[in-house]
């Protein structure tokens, strides 16, 4: 096994959630951290402040949840693979900080563990606020880890989107598996796929800094390469002057959002179990994915036909896969650990097509599969 | 003459001129005199990253060609400290007014001085929010009507270099726009500086300090004040603290050694 010195530790491993998140951020090439203590989180930082200076990075222990987010970005534009993790009450404080990192187009990497109301209990609470947080328009990306791996495998994947269409990537972690330790496969350094920013190709009398590629994606040159480049949150031309012209404002909000909302067979990813013939299937992210897929196997059993749409990118919503299960399904659950808000972007997709209920739950802690058994068993 | 205003002018973005700043306003004097200290010592603009957040001295960065950040309130030092860390070769110059200082980025400031972060910092304060339209600021002077205190400021002002030197920043200066030769000379010292240096320059505020708080929208009257309110170190030291309570003290106050910020841990090998 790789020692703690290292960039990776391949291998197999006994590890807790937030020290995955850790390690995929260090094997995505994350070279910039910067945290404020808080609950459910911890372990992120803490792990970074020793791994991180060991691999040639830096470490902020930042007075702020602002300047955590705001130190990210500052990094991001002089190069940096940047990250930064907190819990729901400082994901709340880093709203301001992701709308202008959106604005500017800086990658980075935002990881909220999420918990309740100042107390470190389970929840899925925060998944509105992490498309509609900052003021303003825009479309982030959000993936949803359900394991130990997946916080490993989802860090990386971040950091790969992040810096491939030039947006702030959320790790959507929770609580559950924040905290839980669980096997972990690290792979070789070359069996990660790893993405690389686009960089200017032109001289700096030539660039404009927001005039994008074919994927609608601006190369983007670092601090300090002669490019000299304006980043002001404020409406901007392809120049990056601020410019208050009407088409200047909605081709810019057009092309941010458009940049993913065209690549999005790219970026949302979904996994199916036992879709193929389900008249059933529960739509389910991060660890809610668990019990529902318990209650899936529970059901197989019986001989019943339910599935599981596991949805690992829950922005931008993967619309068509949604639309395929409606298609298919004669009832679709919802499955979610808060009040029911992405049950609406459910709703909204499926519910012409096909019955759709929720089976939402919010009293601090996860589903059981009895729970959600017992919710299906009164349609099958 | 015009040699060196041209050449000056090169260091600005010229498609984003002419500015914005009110005829007579402190901030377009004060860019002026970042230019001359810059050209003194040849600083390279492709090395530079200038930051500014919102308000009328934050709009300084948009005309500079160099790298630049700009249209967040008050996280300028969050900002440059990512920047130091990740590139400490860059000189980093933040332009702030006395409501990104003293309010919405204090805390911020003060962590940035306790860790000697390796940035100059251009305060122009010009004693109240201006571009909002005129609000009391922190440093507003006591009894001073402001449109947000129409029956005078009740709050005690902000001594932002007191703030600077408890938390451990280690140059600062304090000047005023009638200084010009003063200033300019401040913010070439505090660029060579290495750690936290400030330079503050009390400005004239036509439009709204002057005309709500002065009775006089002319600039040359709130340069005026504000010099017949201004008193030099050596002025102040044999007077006491009363009678210099509602003076600007102005000169160069201190210029201190100590390590810069590298980060909040630093590994290093054993030989």
């Amino acid at each position: 096994m790789d020692k703690i010195e290292d960039r990776y530790m391949a291998g197999r491993h006994f590890m807790l959630g937030n020290y995955a998140v850790v390690e995929g951020a260090l094997a995505a090439g994350c070279d910039f951290f910067a945290g404020y203590p808080i609950t459910p989180a911890n372990e992120i930082t803490e792990r970074m402040s020793e791994r991180l200076p060991k691999v040639g990075g830096k470490f902020l222990q930042s007075e702020d949840e602002l300047c955590s987010i705001y130190a990210v970005t500052g990094a991001s534009l002089c190069g940096a693979k940047a990250m930064t993790a907190t819990a729901s009450a400082g994901f709340n404080y880093m709203q301001e900080g992701l709308g202008y990192a959106t604005s500017v187009e800086a990658p980075c990497v935002i990881v909220d563990v999420q918990r309740c109301r100042g107390e470190n209990y389970a929840t899925q609470s925060d998944v509105m606020q992490m498309r509609w947080g900052p003021s303003g328009d825009y479309q982030g990306v959000v993936l949803a880890p359900s394991s130990v791996q997946e916080l490993f495998d989802y860090t990386v994947e971040a950091f790969n989107i992040a810096e491939k269409y030039r947006v702030p990537t959320i790790v959507m972690s929770e609580t559950t598996i924040a905290l839980m330790r669980e096997d972990l496969t690290i792979p070789e350094p070359g069996e990660i796929k790893i993405e690389e920013r686009k960089k200017p190709e032109v001289p700096p009398e030539d660039f404009l800094p927001f005039s994008p590629d074919e994927k609608g994606v601006p190369p983007m040159p670092e601090f300090g390469e002669g490019y000299n480049t304006l980043y002001s949150l404020n409406p901007h031309d392809e120049e990056g002057n601020i410019n208050w012209d009407p088409d200047v404002f909605e081709n810019m909000y057009e092309r941010e959002m458009g940049k993913i909302k065209d690549n999005i067979d790219d970026i949302t990813q979904v996994e199916e179990y036992y879709t193929e013939d389900a008249e059933v299937i529960l739509v389910a992210y991060g660890s809610e994915c668990r019990p529902a897929l318990d209650t899936v196997l529970k059901t197989r059993e019986e001989g019943e036909k339910v599935g599981l749409l596991k949805i690992d990118t829950v922005w931008p919503v993967p619309e068509k896969e949604l639309r395929e299960a409606a298609d298919q399904a004669s009832t679709i659950f919802s499955v979610e650990m808060n009040i029911g808000k992405y049950s609406r972007e459910v709703e909204r997709v499926c519910a012409p097509h096909c019955e759709v209920k929720r089976i939402t739950k919010n009293r601090g802690a996860i589903h059981t599969s009895g729970e959600i058994y017992s919710s299906i068993k009164e349609v099958i | 003459m015009m040699e060196k205003i041209e050449k000056l002018r090169g260091n600005l973005r010229e498609d984003s001129l002419p500015h914005f700043f009110c005829s007579g306003c402190g901030a377009g004097q004060v860019m002026n005199f970042f230019l001359q200290a810059a050209d003194e010592i040849d600083l390279d603009f492709d090395n530079l990253v200038a930051i500014g957040g919102v308000g009328c001295t934050a709009r300084i960065p948009v005309y500079l060609k160099c790298d630049a950040l700009h249209g967040i309130h008050g996280r300028v030092f969050p900002w440059a400290t990512g920047i130091k860390l990740k590139n400490p070769d860059l000189n980093v110059v933040v332009f702030a007014g006395d409501g990104g200082v003293g309010a919405i980025g204090g805390n911020h400031f003060i962590q940035a001085a306790r860790r000697n972060l390796d940035v100059t910092v251009v305060v122009v304060n010009n004693l109240n929010f201006a571009m909002t339209g005129g609000q009391v600021s922190p440093t507003t002077p006591s009894d001073m009507n402001t449109t947000t205190t129409p029956f005078g400021n009740e709050e005690e002002k902000f001594d932002l270099k007191k703030l600077h030197e408890a938390a451990g920043g280690t140059f600062y200066s304090r000047w005023n726009t009638s200084r010009s030769q003063k200033s300019i000379k401040a913010i070439k010292e505090a660029l060579e500086h290495d750690g936290f240096s400030v330079v503050e320059i009390i400005a004239q505020c036509p439009t709204h300090f002057g005309r709500y708080a002065l009775g006089t929208g002319k600039p040359v009257e709130g340069i005026k004040w504000i010099e017949d309110q201004s008193l030099t170190i050596e002025e102040a030291e044999s007077m006491d603290e009363e009678e210099v309570k509602d003076q600007f003290i102005v000169g160069d106050f201190y210029q201190k050694e100590r390590p810069v910020f590298d980060g909040s841990t630093v590994f290093e090998e054993e030989e």
